[in-house]
């Protein structure tokens, strides 16, 4: 059962009395309920496309952040307006703890924009990490809330071309932690091609790649970039500018011993993200990884030829799984994002 | 002049790509699960199974043998496997994921001490590292009764499947390890005669507990703790384990165990050496069992006059659990009507070094008391001058921090806070912290982290040899005074909060409600 406030011309100050209010009441009625206080979560929508959105936190499952502030945008408005919520998902229980959630939903004009962060700020539980998302990429709205976040999520393949992606991407990442999905659909690829060359006998191919081919769905080279940038920021590969050619995007990458050529190809896939990977050594072997189901099938070449094949086992996290990921990576740091994102934009110039 | 100091990967031989992934590679391994159609292995191990398969955290190449002495063919161990999983397991199944790790899945049946039939097993060991294009390491994990333990051990020495130079065999080794001191000085020799101590995993499930691991991490990862954490500011220490059901079904083995062989000599002592320990310099295996072994040894195994002064056993009678009257342990079916299985224990023990010395520990544990909790009460002493003696005040009383392991995962500390008024009354607060109000993500099984972890050799969660021998020289005393010991056994009402016995133990100090 969920407790509500709503007011019309309201302001944070309103907003923000509200919020204490409903949550003694609520603490005074069930002494068992504790706030969930893993982050305070910013997400700037669309006013219009506002159910999309609720779909695709809803698919985030239970592990969604405590302070959830929906800013929906709707052009034109001139006064603020706000709804706040704060109940639980489950029943009380004798002998267990109720882990709430809070939501508020603010409603502002593009000319509040801006100054989104004077109207936020106020709104925020104090101390805990605050993640921002934009999912219709307003950029503006982002940029005003920088100075209090501490991470930003992102998806790179959001943006109208992947020059403009990963730019984006390198901007946040100068003054925030930034948490791209294009990232974080490649994770199991990553782990795999790290297994893969993990043994003792097997690593020391690493240093004999020759050839890396990424396969993606069309909208999706933004991480196949990111792959390839990891590899080469890992491998300490130079890399160098991909030059597009009937759809595929080719080009060499570079360390003293030898040239590694880099080749990203777009596939037909419903799903968003990569679709497989080749990585080919100097002696003739490969390694190839391609989705299957029930996980990815991985073909080893040898280089006498001969072939062996498998499945790595491993369930689809389908884009709720991959948005669930995304919101709890960002109490997390992976150190190895930057450098691939540098390395990508590198292969882009 | 400046100096590189980049380390250099390829020289080092290190794999560079595994920076930043959350999912570690795991080496190829066969898993042989002995005893794999038990109880253990239908509820906890294959679940646990299929979740690793299901996040993508199992190696790429990967088989299970499943043995026991059940000899019936693989698609019904198989379809037995199928059904524990889709009972058990923590998430829904994903049906392709499922069918893959069961198409991994392969069965050998005979009986544990047919030492011959052995050779079936090395045979399809042999057999599955041809198919996978190579050897893989080879994990026997041993859930069977403890009585097959030195058996299967020996007979794998016998059939050469207990070391191979081209791959890691590791034995892991269910509890308990041992019944009392000599079993399990005795079933360690075994051991050592065929495994090097680097290949044996000891599960004790309790150190694979998010909650558990997290001892060590509120201690060492605070500094605000250890100014105080000492014999200076601590007045003495509770660790209860407390179940409110009874023992169900298992009195076959309950009854030869009862409650100090059942959780005293292992989990509880576990949460004692984590409570005690001294910070080690690394998080490696070793440095923190070294750490955990020296306050074992520090615990001096009691006489039987301390035995008499400093224990408590009882049994629960009739009584009322959740609403419901239920007999008592007597009643119980499968329990002998002249049964002196103790289903409650309770001890005081004293850790004798610099930092502990006369700081008394108290461990209780028993089935069907008034609540399910798990936790670790650490008492500090009374602030040394009162400055408030309103009256109508509580008082000011002594800080009390409680890490709680289950239900409510979590830390607590009472401080002492201002009454709002015009006089300077005093009463207990708590500062919460809950784990299931700050962490996302769901934790996943003991045995998912366990499993992994020895595929990894990644020994941390494991006990070694002498942790488990020091274990049991401070609990064989206590055992053998209880066996010499003909008085009645105290008993207690189920669902209440433990024997009387045990408040006279604490005394002057008071167990912790529950």
């Amino acid at each position: 059962m969920d407790d509500v406030w709503a007011e019309d011309d309201t302001t944070p100050a309103a907003i923000e009395a509200a919020l204490r209010r409903m949550f003694a009441q609520r603490h005074k009625e069930e002494r068992a309920y504790v706030p969930a206080r893993v982050m305070n979560m910013v997400v700037v929508v669309e006013k219009e496309f506002r159910g999309e959105i609720e779909n695709r936190l809803e698919r985030v499952g239970r592990f969604h952040p405590s302070r959830l502030i929906l800013v929906l945008v709707e052009p034109g408005r001139q006064r603020l307006a706000a709804n706040v919520r704060i109940g639980t998902d489950d029943a009380p229980r004798a002998g267990a703890i109720t882990v709430g959630r809070e939501r508020v939903e603010l409603f502002v004009g593009e000319r509040h924009v801006p100054k989104l962060d004077t109207l936020v700020d106020p709104l925020m539980v104090s101390d805990l990490a605050t993640m921002v998302w934009s999912p219709h990429r307003h950029i503006a709205a982002v940029d005003a809330l920088r100075r209090l976040a501490q991470i930003v999520l992102i998806d790179s393949l959001d943006a109208p071309d992947v020059e403009t992606a990963l730019a984006r991407a390198d901007d946040l990442s100068r003054d925030t932690y930034v948490v791209d999905l294009a990232w974080l659909r490649s994770t199991p690829w990553r782990e795999r091609i790290a297994a893969t060359f993990d043994s003792p006998r097997r690593r020391q191919e690493l240093w004999r790649i020759s050839g890396v081919t990424v396969r993606h769905r069309e909208d999706s080279l933004a991480a196949g970039l990111l792959y390839c940038g990891w590899l080469a920021s890992r491998l300490g590969w130079e890399p160098g500018p991909l030059a597009q050619a009937r759809g595929a995007w080719n080009g060499f990458a570079h360390t003293r011993r030898q040239d590694i050529r880099v080749t990203l190809q777009p596939v037909d896939q419903n799903a968003p993200g990569l679709a497989g990977v080749t990585i080919e050594t100097d002696s003739g072997a490969s390694v190839s990884l391609n989705r299957a189901p029930g996980g990815l099938c991985a073909v080893r070449r040898e280089r006498d030829g001969t072939e062996r094949s498998w499945i790595v086992m491993g369930a689809s996290r389908g884009e709720g799984g991959i948005l669930g990921e995304g919101v709890r990576q960002a109490l997390l740091r992976d150190p190895t994002y930057r450098p691939a994102l540098k390395s990508a934009e590198a292969m882009v110039v | 002049m400046a100096v590189d100091v980049t380390p250099d990967l390829q020289a080092l031989g290190e794999n560079p790509l595994i920076e930043g992934l959350e999912r570690l590679p795991v080496p190829a391994t066969t898993l042989v699960i002995f005893g794999v159609t038990g109880d253990l292995a239908h509820r906890k191990l294959l679940p646990a199974l299929y979740n690793l398969a299901h996040e993508g955290a199992l190696p790429e190449r990967f088989n299970l043998v499943g043995v026991s002495r059940r000899d019936i063919p693989v698609e019904e161990f198989r379809d037995m496997a199928r059904q524990s999983i889709q009972k058990y397991s923590r998430r829904e199944p994903d049906p392709t994921v499922l069918d893959g790790l069961l198409e991994r899945v392969h069965y050998v049946g005979f009986s544990f001490n047919d030492v011959p039939a052995y050779t079936r097993l090395h045979e399809t060991l042999d057999r599955l590292d041809a198919e996978g294009g190579g050897k893989l390491n080879r994990n026997y994990y041993l859930s069977t009764a403890p009585e097959y333990f030195p058996v299967i051990v020996k007979a794998l020495k016998a059939a050469e499947l207990n070391y191979d130079p081209d791959v890691d065999v590791r034995c892991i080794i269910e509890k308990p390890f041992g019944v009392d001191l000599e079993s399990a000085r005795e079933l360690q020799a075994v051991v050592d005669h065929v495994f090097r101590e680097q290949q044996v995993y000891r599960i004790d499930h309790y150190l694979g507990k998010e909650t558990v691991q997290n001892v060590m991490a509120f201690r060492f990862a605070n500094f605000m703790f250890e100014p105080v954490w000492n014999r200076n500011y601590i007045d003495h220490i509770q660790i209860t384990a407390a179940e409110d059901i009874g023992i169900g079904t298992r009195a076959g083995y309950y009854d030869s165990s009862g409650a100090l062989r059942d959780l005293v000599q292992n989990h509880m002592l576990q949460l004692l050496t984590l409570v005690c320990m001294e910070p080690p310099s690394s998080f490696e295996a070793d440095k923190v069992r070294d750490e955990k072994v020296k306050v074992l040894h520090a615990i001096t195994p009691p006489t039987p006059e301390e035995v008499r002064r400093d224990t408590v056993r009882a049994q629960y009678t009739a009584g009322v659990e959740g609403g419901e009257e239920v007999g008592g342990y007597l009643d119980e079916d499968g329990v002998p009507a002249d049964s002196r299985t103790e289903t409650y224990a309770a001890l005081r023990l004293e850790v004798h070094n610099w930092r502990w010395a006369g700081v008394p520990i108290f461990l209780r544990t028993g089935k069907r008391l008034a609540r399910k909790v798990t936790e670790i009460a650490v008492q500090l002493k009374p602030v040394p001058h009162l400055a408030f003696q309103s009256h109508g005040s509580v008082g000011v009383q002594p800080n009390q921090l409680v890490l709680t392991m289950q239900p409510n995962e979590g830390v607590s500390l009472s401080l002492g806070a201002k009454i709002p008024g015009s006089s300077m009354r005093i009463r207990p607060v708590n500062m919460e912290f809950l784990y299931g109000s700050a962490f996302m993500s769901q934790s996943p099984e003991a045995y998912e982290r366990l499993i992994l972890d020895a595929m990894r050799g990644e020994a941390t969660l494991f006990t070694r040899s002498d942790e488990v021998i020091a274990q049991w020289s401070i609990i064989d005393p206590i055992l053998k005074a209880w066996a010499e010991d003909a008085e009645p056994l105290h008993t207690y009402a189920s669902g209440s909060s433990g024997p009387r016995a045990a408040d006279e133990l604490i005394a002057p100090h008071r167990w912790r409600g529950l």
